[in-house]
């Protein structure tokens, strides 16, 4: 099953220790498991632009969808055998110390 | 020969219930349809044998005929032939005995189709709630309805929760398993937890009025007694032990807790020579089993094996003044180290007043005051208040069984308290 990771900021949790973040290396086992399909960092929500069309017009906002202080930093698609294998591997990665990680289970098409 | 064929059915169906619809949850995936199946395999038990007369091994019966029902039902609803054609065939060789379709299962000794269905309705992805639901629906077979009523739901809620609770299982991909080896202890707590909730809910009601909600706590029981036999060979086991043992001390007590008027009755007040006998007694001899069993596998002593033994003070000291309270205040000490919790600190208060002196745990309680995890907790001011009268403060006591009163979530609770405070009015 594919699951998408939503890396998430959170502002009550630790603070963010760069010796601590071990992105390579939970990286480095997802290549090692052999499921990783794609994932990336994300520009700050001050970079982002939102899209509306309302009656064919098209709306754009400067700023996330959803002004909270909680934004998502960043995201990873895995493709796993159950959602115990998603949440090991979602346990492992750095931001679910310094922030959090949800994770999602894709709902593909029939 | 029909009052017969009630009575044999009736104790094969609640004897083979749950291994029959594991094991079809494990074939299809589909929970209702296994529901559905078994019920339907009964219907016709009871029409066909007051005709055919009862067949020699009525569990077979039961199980080839929701089997075949299950095959039925995917014939009718599948429009690709061949899926129930593979569901058939591989419905046959599990029955040979030579499946291979959990190759996860790491313990050939826990391979039980009861017990994955057990650790798929705790899963922690699920909401505590319904864990607690599917597994008094799927697990124990209460009906929806009754299933609602332990949680003073209407039907069509229950209902909607369970179909909820289903659908996640299926499109989150929670594995219908029993976990491997690293995850076991911890989900074996799961479990554990929603049993102790499950028995807690039939023991002590935590909302309205009924206080004592006997039949669950019974299933509750049943259940670990289940998960002993289930679990006998695994390092869970001691503390599996642990919670029957605590489960029995507790369930000895259950016709002391109230009076006739349904009041609450405290442990000191209680008639001991009224207490289960017979249930201390196994308590006592399920955690020597479990002591026995942790010294085997070298672990440490878990959270309810040490609540076990709390409660075994209680329920073998001869009266409330003779209880060991120096003791108990020491396995609350080594509680809280294992599984802290303000809720343990709170009774280890009680305990140190009681060994000690209210003054000593009333100094415990000082500490507890700014734990934002109590707050609301109805216990907290009704302890303090119980210190202070236990030191002869009955003043400044009552302000704190005031404020105790106005949390209080049941009936009896509330009237134990208004109680306290009539009589620290007039002293």
């Amino acid at each position: 099953m594919e699951y998408l990771l939503f890396i998430v900021s959170d502002p009550a949790a630790p603070t963010y220790i760069p010796e601590e973040d071990n992105i390579e290396e939970w990286s480095a086992d997802l290549e090692r498991r052999g499921v990783s399909r794609v994932g990336n960092r994300l520009r700050p929500p001050s970079d982002a632009t939102t899209v509306t069309v309302r009656d064919g017009q098209t709306i754009l906002t400067d700023g996330p969808f959803a002004d909270t202080k909680e934004w998502i930093a960043g995201f990873d698609l895995i493709e796993v055998g159950n959602l115990d294998e998603a949440l090991e591997i979602a346990s492992k990665h750095p931001m679910a110390r310094f922030g959090r990680v949800e994770v999602r289970p894709v709902w593909p098409f029939e | 020969v029909t009052a017969e064929v009630s009575r044999v059915l009736a104790s094969v169906a609640e004897a083979e219930r749950l291994k029959i619809v594991a094991t079809l949850i494990r074939l299809t995936g589909d929970w209702e349809l296994a529901e559905d199946c078994f019920q339907d395999a009964v219907a016709r038990a009871l029409t066909s044998w007051p005709k055919r007369g009862i067949p020699d091994n009525p569990a077979a019966w039961l199980t080839t005929v929701s089997k075949n029902l299950v095959i039925d039902a995917h014939r009718r609803a599948s429009t690709e032939q061949k899926a129930a054609t593979r569901l058939a065939h591989e419905i046959e060789i599990d029955a040979e005995g030579g499946d291979d379709m959990d190759a996860l299962t790491v313990d050939d000794a826990l391979d039980d189709d009861r017990l994955r269905l057990i650790f798929t309705c705790c899963h922690p992805a699920l909401a505590m709630e319904s864990r607690v639901a599917l597994t008094l629906r799927t697990v124990m077979g209460l009906s929806v309805a009754e299933t609602a009523h332990v949680f003073l739901a209407t039907e069509q809620a229950m209902q909607k929760r369970l179909v909820r609770t289903r659908a996640k299982i299926r499109d989150a991909g929670i594995p219908y398993r029993v976990p491997p080896a690293e995850l076991l202890p911890e989900r074996t707590s799961g479990v554990l937890a929603v049993l102790y909730l499950l028995f807690t809910e039939g023991y002590s009601s935590g909302s309205g009025a009924e206080l004592v909600r006997a039949p669950l706590a019974e299933e509750a029981i049943r259940l670990t007694r289940l998960m002993v036999t289930l679990m006998e060979d695994s390092p869970q086991l001691p503390e599996v032990l642990g919670l029957l043992a605590l489960e029995l001390f507790q369930q000895s007590r259950s016709g002391t807790r109230l009076d006739d008027a349904g009041d609450l009755v405290l442990l000191e007040d209680q008639d001991r020579s009224l207490w289960d006998h017979a249930a201390i007694a196994e308590g006592v001899a399920v955690l020597d089993l479990a002591e026995s069993a942790r010294q085997r596998l070298d672990g440490v002593v878990g959270s309810y094996q040490l609540q076990a033994q709390i409660a075994a003070q209680h329920a073998t000291a001869a009266t409330a003044a003779t209880t060991d309270f120096t003791r108990i205040a020491e396995l609350y000490g080594r509680l809280t180290r294992v599984s802290p919790s303000p809720v343990v600190d709170l009774n280890r208060a009680v305990a140190v007043a009681l060994a000690e002196g209210p003054d000593a745990g009333l100094a415990l309680l000082d500490a507890l005051d700014a734990d934002a995890r109590l707050a609301g907790y109805h216990l907290l001011p009704a302890t303090r208040a119980d210190l202070l009268r236990r030191g002869g403060r009955f003043a400044e006591a009552l302000p704190h069984y005031r404020r105790a009163l106005e949390l209080a979530p049941s009936d009896p609770e509330r009237r134990f308290l208004q109680r306290r405070i009539d009589e620290v009015q007039t002293l």
